[in-house]
């Protein structure tokens, strides 16, 4: 049987990883090349890349750490951020990607999904929403979360699936960097409608807050957090070994 | 030396990246030449079986292929690659492959619950052997390997060394002759990932 995932995500800028709490003050970690080789080593079942560079400087530096990481770590990798144009596909999968998430640049131009799912395949392309409570309904927001599209969460995902995304990321920003748990009621929503893979994203404060996760929500196939892990309040080691008590069925 | 062919399908970074890794050298090449000097041939591909198959052919690399496994060099087909060594695949239609193995390419879809198990399989799955395999001598039943597919070999019997379970048995691994394929990607599944490549550098 197929098992449940767990997923760090390194923020990066500048040539360094980063974590905002609810996108907002942003603190520097560490080396992103070290910090995934110590992932992989530690038992993480994939990795994600998320570039938050501006600059096109910062945006070159970000593409030759990609590459010095996919030479040393062979799990997957994704990676995400700035990714506007079906050459930002490129771009990434050249340099040791294996998957590329949309977020604003599908909100922008919804064929950007469409056009990347045929050219490199829907397993390449990987969906990730971030989503918020506004009036009773799970609406869209673009730009890291400042601004709300006013898209309906759920039926964006629907589309996203039906042009061809291979995977959805869910983020709660209700939930992110809370540390009270994932948003059980938003991956819910959107468990009914996803015939893809679901990870969720945003509210992990703890390991029981995964057990919860899957026990919950079995439609769900990973769980992906950053803070927690960089920090070392959660040890992916020992957090699988624990879901595995648990009796959740992961990689060991 | 080893040769992963390029023949426009997908992505070799990683590929090309795990080999260093583990100490062989490797080369990314399309020349028939550089291939048939080759001790080893990797087949990789990612995306449609036709357009690949389709690609294949018209190249001539088919051939190439032919020649260096009438000449008993190891091949290793990896993911659409492993597909590719089959008769045919029924991806969008009906698809001729290379014939190495007997057998046919099928949705996953038609044989799992499509609520339960998703389209494609994507992720982290346990080997189960069925035939003993020098490709294994450094892993054991049980060990995770990467899978990220919608398709699946079938009716292959006779060349089948190991499966996942994924709603029912699926072809995770074959080999007939000196031709080998994996359904999962080696070359992003860690450690034991890394394992199989270096026995796949030790075939003779």
């Amino acid at each position: 049987m197929i098992t449940k995932r767990i997923i760090p995500c390194l923020d990066v800028r500048d040539g360094r990883v980063v974590k905002g709490v609810n996108f907002l003050g942003i603190k520097d970690v560490s080396s992103p090349v070290k910090l995934a080789k110590f992932y992989s080593d530690s038992g993480a079942d994939e990795l994600v890349f998320y570039d938050i560079t501006a600059s096109a400087e910062g945006r070159a530096l970000f593409t030759d750490i990609l590459a010095e990481a996919a030479s040393s770590v062979f799990i997957p990798l994704t990676v995400g951020g700035g990714i506007n144009t079906v050459d930002d596909f490129d771009r990434v999968l050249k340099c040791g990607a294996d998957k590329v998430s949309v977020n604003s640049g599908a909100i922008r131009d919804p064929d950007l999904i469409s056009a990347a799912a045929q050219r490199y395949g829907n397993q390449c392309v990987v969906l990730s929403v971030d989503a918020k409570r506004v009036d009773g309904k799970y609406h869209v927001f673009a730009k890291g979360g400042r601004e709300d599209t006013g898209l309906d969460a759920i039926e964006w995902i629907k589309r996203g699936q039906k042009n061809g995304a291979g995977e959805i990321v869910l983020n709660s920003i209700d939930t992110d960097g809370v540390k009270n748990g994932f948003d059980l009621e938003m991956l819910g929503a959107v468990c009914e409608i996803a015939e893809v893979p679901v990870i969720a994203s945003g509210g992990a404060g703890g390991m029981e807050h995964f057990t919860e996760l899957f026990n919950a929500l079995p439609k769900v196939d990973a769980g992906l957090a950053a803070s927690i892990f960089h920090f070392g309040e959660v040890d992916i080691k020992t957090l699988k070994a624990k879901l595995s008590a648990d009796g959740i069925n992961v990689r060991l | 030396m080893t040769a992963i062919i390029d023949y426009g399908v997908g992505n070799l970074f990683s590929l090309k990246s795990s080999f260093a890794f583990i100490g062989e050298e490797a080369v990314v090449t399309s020349d028939p030449k550089v291939i048939m000097s080759a001790d080893r041939i990797i087949l990789p591909g990612v995306g449609a079986f036709g357009d690949a198959a389709g690609k294949l052919f018209s190249s001539g690399m088919a051939d190439v292929l032919y020649k260096a496994a009438e000449a008993g060099k190891p091949i290793l087909g990896i993911c659409l690659g492993m597909q590719l060594l089959f008769e045919k695949s029924y991806e969008y239609g009906e698809h001729k492959g290379l014939g190495f193995i007997k057998g046919s390419v099928r949705p996953i879809a038609e044989r799992v619950d499509t609520s339960v198990y998703k389209i494609p399989q994507i992720g982290w799955n346990a080997l189960r052997f069925t035939k003993p395999s020098p490709l294994f001598k450094y892993i054991n039943e049980g060990d995770f390997v990467y899978f990220v597919h919608s398709y699946y070999g079938d009716d292959c019997e006779q060349s089948l060394l190991a499966t996942t379970e994924y709603g029912f048995d699926v072809t995770a691994a074959v080999s007939s002759g000196s031709v080998y394929g994996t359904q999962f990607h080696p070359e992003k599944s860690g450690d034991v990932g890394m394992k199989i490549l270096k026995a796949f550098c030790e075939l003779k």
